[in-house]
């Protein structure tokens, strides 16, 4: 598309010097977004391997790493509740996301298929729940009664599928030809089989934007666990971050009482901290982002 | 005639054991579904009741005694009431104002950029800060905000006077809404973007030949265009001024700017969960959850009626 309205352009008008002024102004402003949306980022790497003293005395702009250390790095990984949080976060998502791409999966298949009697009536049972909750402290409660809270099942239930990304499933099984279906259906295959080793197959593509936007959703998730969770050892990495960055919070000073470096890299470890949450995410980030934007498109059509 | 109606009774019967036969499996798929809702979103519902009675923890849902609508009323003659309507729709509005605007802009400014390389580099650039956790994001917007960090200096720079902007009322929403800004710009545009390449190629060629300069042709054929999908986005958008989320505001109020940034949500949280006014809380949830409804098939059925095109 692109290529054939420059081919346009070139051959049917000249660019005028309106022209050039509105490109070249338009081509300033997207590199300033870019430097402000990149600058945070960059700032907190240069920090996490600056010395401490130096961010205490100068904690604005830093444009490269002042007096290069890893000690901040050091003490993160000696921390035991950033060990812990990890630990936890990858115990969430590796039970997490079957159950989610699971249930998706089921509840896709079944939005989309034909001639069910119930149809409607399950369609307006999963919809209303989009519009209307029981909100926070029924679902507290509902926790308490259910026996979850403080349990790491209380991170992984409560959210076992979205009925947004049900809807971008059943999109992506609509767009499967019927006859393969039907086939499958007078060769003897019976529904499981055919999700299983029909659908599923064929539907890969989805199923992976499905499982980096449930995944994503989990490793940045910390409402749940700071209301659901007691003890400090179940945190997942989000909570120990925020913990960490709350300088005077009691985790952080009873964990590290005893560790000397605290005060060493005190301002420091804030960023080495947030250097570690975030860059597992933004490391897979450039290879999926074809695939996070396709799902964004699927669920634009479904209306 | 009863024949007919037995005839008819027949089918349904029928029509049952037919549709169980053939479908059973699609039945069996969507239970575990079913049972989750159930579970997680539907039992929580039935918890609603709370709002309605005196919920004592050791006197269970059913078991507590019923109060009719005293916590509303007790919610409605607050003195946070006003404050919390008023920030929630203020925030919210400026959000919009501010926000909803600011991804079209961008995708129809990358719709104009020649060079694909450069706009895809662009695009992949200002889709990440959505990923990174809110828990990071205003950590970084505090540190940046303390009296001698990067927004000081920056205010310092063109004439202001060095502060801390967290403790400092009038800088909480401007930082709020800019920062949502900064973390959705790109992702949002995405949508705009799809629907800019459906556009079909031969109105902008033929508005050439009538000699529409480029500014004329967004006006008249990019915007026009791209039209519906805006509707879309605004009856949602619209649907949820009531509703601000917690997550954000939490981790950015601080007790000297409760005045601007407590909203509903937050309040929930606090009369909830740390004041343990359980009945209280639910009320003032399910009040904002109600509203937010109307809102919702208020702007949905103006949208249909203006522009033919809504969400249901």
């Amino acid at each position: 598309m692109a290529t054939t309205k420059k081919k346009a352009t070139g051959i049917l008008m000249k660019r005028s010097t309106g022209d050039y002024i509105f490109d070249t102004i338009n081509v300033i402003i997207m590199l300033l977004l870019c430097l402000v949306t990149l600058y945070p980022m960059y700032f907190v790497i240069c920090a996490s391997f600056t010395k401490n003293t130096y961010l205490v005395a100068h904690p604005g702009a830093v444009f490269y790493p002042v007096g290069f250390t890893v000690g901040s790095y050091k003490l993160a990984f000696s921390h035991p509740l950033l060990l812990s949080g990890y630990k936890n976060i990858l115990i969430v998502l590796a039970v997490s996301l079957p159950i989610n791409i699971a249930l998706t999966l089921f509840c896709g298949y079944f939005l989309a298929s034909k001639n069910v009697l119930l149809k409607k009536p399950v369609l307006f049972i999963i919809m209303f729940t989009m519009f209307f909750s029981g909100g926070m402290i029924p679902g507290w409660l509902n926790i308490r009664s259910l026996g979850l809270y403080n349990s790491l099942w209380a991170l992984i239930l409560p959210g076992a599928m979205s009925v947004y990304n049900s809807i971008i499933c059943r999109t992506a099984i609509e767009a499967v030809p019927d006859s393969l279906q039907e086939s499958a259906y007078i060769d003897g295959a019976n529904d499981l089989v055919i999700v299983f080793r029909i659908i599923l197959p064929l539907i890969m593509p989805t199923i992976a934007v499905l499982l980096l936007y449930y995944g994503v959703g989990h490793w940045n998730a910390w409402f749940n666990a700071s209301i659901y969770l007691q003890d400090n050892e179940k945190l997942p990495i989000q909570n120990v971050l925020r913990a960490v960055l709350i300088a005077n919070s009691n985790i952080l000073n009873a964990a590290a009482a005893e560790n000397d470096q605290v005060n060493e890299f005190a301002e420091s470890i804030k960023y080495a901290a947030i250097v570690l949450t975030t860059v597992p995410v933004l490391c897979v980030y450039p290879f999926l982002q074809k695939y996070f934007v396709k799902g964004v498109m699927i669920g634009a059509v479904k209306g | 005639m009863t024949i007919g109606m037995k005839k008819r009774e027949m089918t349904l019967s029928h029509k049952i054991s037919r549709d169980w036969k053939m479908n059973k499996y699609k039945y069996l798929l969507i239970l575990p579904v079913l049972v989750y809702l159930a579970l997680f979103c539907y039992k929580p519902m039935y918890g609603l009741i709370i709002a309605f009675n005196n919920y004592k923890p050791t006197r269970g849902i059913t078991g507590s005694d019923y109060v009719g609508l005293m916590w509303f009323d007790n919610f409605f003659n607050n003195i946070y009431f006003w404050r919390l309507l008023s920030n929630t729709f203020t925030i919210s509005a400026l959000s919009i104002v501010f926000g909803f605007p600011a991804p079209i802009i961008l995708a129809l400014l990358l719709n104009e950029i020649q060079n694909d390389k450069f706009k895809r580099t662009v695009q992949t650039i200002t889709y990440m800060p959505y990923f990174i956790s809110l828990v990071v994001t205003c950590s970084i917007i505090k540190i940046y905000c303390q009296e001698n960090g990067l927004f000081s200096q920056i205010i310092e720079i063109f004439g202001g006077t060095r502060r801390n902007l967290l403790i400092d009322p009038s800088a909480y929403r401007p930082i709020y809404v800019l920062s949502g800004i900064w973390q959705n710009i790109g992702w949002n545009s995405i949508i705009y973007l799809a629907a800019l390449s459906g556009i079909d190629q031969e109105q902008y060629e033929a508005a050439r030949i009538d000699g529409a300069n480029r500014f004329q042709q967004m006006l008249h054929i990019t915007i026009p265009g791209i039209l519906p999908t805006i509707m879309i986005l605004f009856v949602l958008r619209m649907g949820s001024i009531l509703n601000v989320g917690y997550e954000k505001v939490l981790l950015l109020y601080t007790e000297n700017t409760y005045n601007v940034a407590d909203v509903f949500s937050t309040y929930t949280y606090r009369v909830g969960l740390e004041q343990k006014q359980y009945s209280l809380s639910t009320a003032v949830s399910l009040f904002n959850t109600m509203v937010n409804i109307m809102f919702l098939v208020f702007t949905n059925w103006l949208s249909r009626k203006t522009t033919e095109s809504g969400l249901f």
